[in-house]
């Protein structure tokens, strides 16, 4: 008997196609006339925020720390930098990087005292130093942002400082607590948070170089650091054998009592301004109170965060910052969502009246002595790939966007002369691109300790020169960085006191001055090999006829990193040098350095600060990695170079500071320790509705002073994000019609089967 | 069964113990402590002193597995190994080595959106799978199942990247049906669900529906399925009824196995769809140096392994009357 031979078969069969046939139709006929009402389906935010006077942007790293005290990382200040408020930030709109004053009443100027205590001329030598003193008034009336650490019973204690587990179970953030508080900003915020720096349970990665100049902070550290010992060193006498310190410390978190020792290079005057004593003189130290490390931190945060029910539950100051700037947090998640509302009770300040040349006729100034901040919220969105995050730029759901090479083709086209541009899809959008040097500097460089390259007598000066040649930066920034780059003739970036433009700014070892296109050329290759014969190495041979292999050190992954090895490889290959790649992962490739086993490497640098003595200090020899695991990973080591180190980073921006610097870098690109690589540019994107853009590399708060259309965008997005249905039809017609045939087929075959 | 069971679980501590012990020695071989402080504490201002201090802060200055500094107990006690271990078996899995959090606490709270894209995926994937495997045996011999099983080959060779990087550009951007990418709390995220759910199930549909069809091609060849046709039965029937539930062993194989791993999430779906749940927490914490949550996820990953090895061999004993716990 056939398979399809009986009655119940077809009835089922019957029943199997038809039924279930119209429920997909009638579902489908749902679907359309949902997407037909107008919505846009691929919105991914909520109805509710619909028109909302929201900025949303993306991070594509969780952020580690939140804490000012820690956190020292440019994704961290993204949003740190919007809640804390150190004494003095960088103007928004003034170039050269100009610091103002922001809980500050002013940017005082340091008074210098004698051992004496006599008070000595700004332009003093440091050996006469012995004593440089911040003093710092802070503006009455700024308060906190609304918090429950700040809340008070009825006896005017802490409400929320004996927390349980079982009294936290329903809190998730903060603002969960029902009650909160808030209280005026004092004095004793910002010397709190200075003693934080030294405590050992805080870790902050700045301590090893305040300590250095902070009248004291060493000794303070150290002393906190014995009291932790003592803690732990009394807890595993009680407990035993059986001790375990990573759980015990988790139960009972250990609160260390700054008040237990003195701390001489940080005094409070009265509630509204304190004193900052340096052990020497060091002018670059007023950027540092620029940065979040100089925040301040109340003490009743830290005792409501230092609650084991709360660490707990991952509710800690390193994620819920306590700040009184301009935007508080309101949702921490770091693996999807992070967003700041308003500060309402942020204190009065205003956009600034005054600007640069040209930002009145660009409308940079359209908003001058307004109150900030123009945005009520700002949603950070975690998009780890760049094409999604790409996508979502376009289609007007996240509101800035940076370009990978992947996307470049489609945002930015080059003109003839080479200046970059929007495409016209960009331009048609009306997006805008701003694009800035950043004060970083990504450079290759040689290990001056080694015999091989390294060295100082004429011949090792001209092996590196000639190598400095070989390595065409301008060609490796086209290839492997879309252009955004400038080749750099010292470790000064544009935009930092210091650096050179033009004839007089050109690395003479390695570039000649085309006077009539009045740029910079690379001198040729055959020059280059002539240095090399200079140098011993003619063909890149030695006088008994063996090549010159050199070692490359980096710890380079990623698509990119094969081509750009193999790039480098053939670029000493023009000089007849064999570069031995040597790709270590970075702990490997860290240890190398501290050693000094290798010959060459790469490596990059981010301005703390817009001083050149922020970069000039990689190239000291009392900074040499090696030899006292500093920042000099070259070990480059000129004793005249140091000297005038020693003198130019305690000058003021001057003519007389410029000559001593054109005097060290002279020095240096003679020397050639570096191949000084090149300073990034970054290119940034922006929709139409979005103003008062303005690119500053410095400051991170600049979050109060941006401004968006919030009902153009919504416009825009709803007409750029119309869903399109017939393709859904046109597959799903294809799927029925292909599958009709079959299902006759068997249909037929089976009836055929029950009449045989 | 019960006797079963507890044996299988106490064959599972020795495993258990064993992947720990894996797990430090190969993380401390690759990684040493030093490393490991100097990844978290950064690339600027990281100093000897600095280093010594945060592995002191962080227990990792103790020796690996034996502290011969001490006496008795003290020997074994004070180790990294025991200190950090030993808690991981009543669940404790402490705080993370680069961040501080509570790796339980994260756990709890990434799991649930790992899951809301794994579940219905892998639900509706096997119902996907075994319908349309069905479907091709019922059809089989005929071009539906020729060009069925010509597609399943196609979809099958294909990656799992393509079928994100295509879905998103195609779903989202060009049919604006769905958003790109995202994810959103409660009910709202149903619409960041859809479009992974439906790229998971594609991507797998090709080898899922090969292998059922197999499964039940070789079922529907045996004498019983022939008897039961023989009695007059349906094909439905004997699919749906007699086939299905005789095909259930290895059915149950590759299924049962995999329920425990669910929460574990997808690495480049989560990515790719900016998904907040576990798919990447191990990665992330690898690249980041970060062991306690390393060896967290191992220990969860060896727990849920065996569950779902246990779990498999019970549902045996419900599918197949002959299968009996000895």
């Amino acid at each position: 008997m056939s398979l399809f031979e009986n009655e119940d078969f077809k009835k089922t069969g019957k029943r199997g196609i038809k039924k279930p046939e119209i429920k997909v139709l009638w579902v489908f006929i749902c679907f359309l006339a949902i997407l037909a009402g107008g919505c846009t389906p691929n919105n991914p935010y909520r109805p509710s925020e619909s028109g909302s006077n929201t900025f949303y942007t993306t991070f594509v790293e969780p952020p580690k720390h939140l804490d000012p005290a820690r956190s020292y990382s440019s994704d961290e200040y993204d949003i740190i930098a919007q809640i804390y408020e150190p004494p003095f930030q960088y103007h928004y709109l003034i170039r050269p990087y100009t610091l103002v004053p922001l809980t500050a009443e002013e940017v005082p100027l340091p008074v210098y005292l004698d051992k004496a205590g006599r008070r000595l001329p700004e332009d003093v030598m440091p050996e006469r130093v012995y004593r440089a003193v911040y003093g710092i008034k802070i503006k009455k009336g700024i308060k906190y942002q609304l918090h429950p650490a700040f809340a008070r019973n009825a006896e005017g204690g802490l409400m929320y400082a004996n927390l349980t587990g079982a009294g936290v179970k329903d809190i998730k953030t903060p603002q969960d607590f029902p009650v909160k508080g808030t209280r005026e900003l004092r004095s004793d915020d910002y010397i709190y948070e200075i003693m934080r720096l030294a405590d050992p349970l805080v870790e902050s990665p700045v301590l090893s170089i305040l300590e250095k100049y902070i009248l004291g902070l060493k000794e303070y550290a150290d002393a906190l650091r014995a009291d932790l010992e003592e803690v732990r060193k009394d807890r595993r006498a009680k407990a035993g054998p059986s001790y375990n310190q990573t759980t015990d410390e988790k139960e009972n978190p250990i609160a260390l009592d700054y008040r237990r020792h003195p701390l001489p290079g940080v005094e409070k005057v009265n509630d509204y301004a304190y004193r900052i004593v340096l052990k020497t003189k060091y002018p670059q130290f007023i950027y540092w109170l620029a940065m979040p490390f100089f925040s301040p931190v109340p003490e009743e945060a830290i005792v409501f965060y230092k609650q084991g029910a709360l660490a707990d539950k991952n509710i800690t100051l390193d994620r819920f910052p306590v700040g009184t700037g301009p935007y508080m947090m309101e949702n921490f998640n770091p693996n999807m969502e992070i967003s700041l509302a308003r500060n309402k009770d942020f204190h009065h300040e205003a956009y600034p009246i005054a600007g640069d040349k040209g930002d009145k006729e660009t409308g940079l100034l359209n908003d001058a002595d307004r109150a900030l901040p123009f945005i009520g919220r700002i949603v950070f969105k975690l998009e780890k790939e760049a094409i999604p995050r790409w996508n979502k730029f376009l289609q007007g759901y996240f509101d800035n966007s940076g370009i990978t090479s992947d996307s470049f083709d489609q945002a930015v086209a080059i003109s003839s002369a080479g200046k970059p541009g929007l495409t016209d899809a960009m331009r048609e959008k009306g997006i805008s691109l701003i694009t800035s040097v950043r004060p970083s500097t990504y450079y290759s460089g040689f290990n001056m300790l080694d015999d091989a390259v390294g060295g100082y007598t004429p011949e090792k000066q001209k092996l590196r020169q000639a190598i400095s040649i070989a390595l065409d930066y301008e060609e490796f920034i086209e290839i492997f960085n879309n252009g955004r780059g400038v080749s750099a003739m010292s470790p000064v970036p544009p935009g930092i006191f210091g650096h050179i433009e033009g004839e007089e700014g050109i690395n003479r070892y390695v570039y000649s001055w085309d006077g009539l296109r009045k740029k910079p050329v690379r001198r040729s290759i055959e020059y280059a090999r002539k240095l090399m014969a200079e140098a011993g190495y003619p063909g890149g041979r030695d006088r008994e006829g063996r090549p010159l292999v050199i070692t490359f050190d980096n710890p380079w992954t990623g698509a990119d990193s094969t081509p750009m090895i193999n790039w480098y490889i053939k670029k000493f290959k023009l000089l007849g040098i064999q570069l031995e790649n040597r790709t270590t992962d970075y702990n490997r490739f860290q240890e190398k350095m501290l050693k000094g086993n290798f010959q060459f490497f790469s490596w990059g640098w981010n301005a703390d600060y817009p001083d050149p003595e922020n970069f000039f200090f990689l190239l000291t020899g009392t900074n040499s990695k090696f030899k006292f695991q500093g920042e000099n990973v070259a070990n480059y080591s000129n004793p005249e170079f140091d000297r005038l180190f020693k003198i130019m980073e305690n000058m003021e921006n001057s003519n007389a500071r410029l000559k001593v610097i054109k005097e060290m870098i002279g020095m240096a690109q003679k020397d050639s320790p570096w191949l000084w690589g090149y300073h990034p540019v970054a290119f940034a994107l922006y929709h139409r509705w979005i103003g008062n853009v303005k690119s500053n590399a410095m400051a991170n708060n600049t979050m109060k002073y941006i401004k968006l259309g919030a009902l153009e965008r919504e416009n825009l997005r709803e007409e750029w994000n119309r869903p399109n249905l017939w393709p859904v039809a046109i597959v799903l017609a294809i799927l029925v019609l292909g599958s009709l045939p079959a299902i006759i087929a068997v249909r037929r075959k089976r009836r055929e089967g029950a009449r045989r | 069964m019960l006797t079963y069971i507890i044996r299988r679980i106490l064959y599972a501590v020795p495993i258990i113990l064993g992947v720990n012990i894996l797990t430090a020695v190969l993380f401390f071989y690759i990684n040493t402590p030093d490393d490991m402080a100097r990844k978290i504490l950064g690339e600027k201002n990281v100093t000897p002193a600095a280093i010594e201090n945060w592995k002191r802060d962080h227990g990792y200055s103790l020796p690996s597995f034996i502290n011969t500094e001490e006496k008795g107990t003290a020997k074994i006690t004070q180790t990294v190994f025991f200190q950090k271990s030993v808690p991981l078996l009543w669940f404790d899995f402490g705080r993370s080595d680069r961040n501080n959090i509570d790796i339980g606490n994260e756990i709890k709270h990434r799991m649930w959106p790992s899951l809301a894209i794994s579940v219905p995926m892998f639900m509706i994937g096997v119902i996907v799978d075994l319908f349309v495997a069905m479907m091709l045996a019922y059809y089989r011999g005929t071009y539906l199942d020729l060009w069925g099983l010509f597609l399943g080959v196609i979809l099958m060779s294909i990656s799992t990247l393509f079928y994100i990087i295509g879905g998103q550009y195609f779903l989202g951007k060009v049919l604006k049906l769905f958003p790109v990418s995202g994810y959103d709390t409660g009910i709202y995220s149903a619409k960041f669900i859809i479009l992974p759910v439906i790229i998971g199930i594609i991507s797998t549909v090709g080898s899922g529906v090969r292998f059922y069809r197999t499964v039940f091609l070789e079922e529907i060849n045996k004498d019983y399925i022939r008897t039961a046709r023989a009695k007059g039965l349906s094909e439905g029937k004997v699919l749906f009824k007699h086939a299905l539930k005789n095909a259930m062993i290895p059915v149950l194989t590759n299924v049962v196995v995999s329920i425990p791993f669910l929460f574990y999430g997808s690495l480049i779906m989560e990515t790719f769809f900016a998904i907040p749940g576990l798919g990447n927490f191990t990665i992330e914490a690898i690249q980041a140096q970060d062991f306690a949550i390393v060896r967290s996820m191992v220990y969860l990953g060896s727990i849920l392994y065996i569950a779902g090895l246990i779990l498999t061999d019970i549902s045996y004993t419900l599918v197949d009357p002959r299968v009996r716990f000895e």
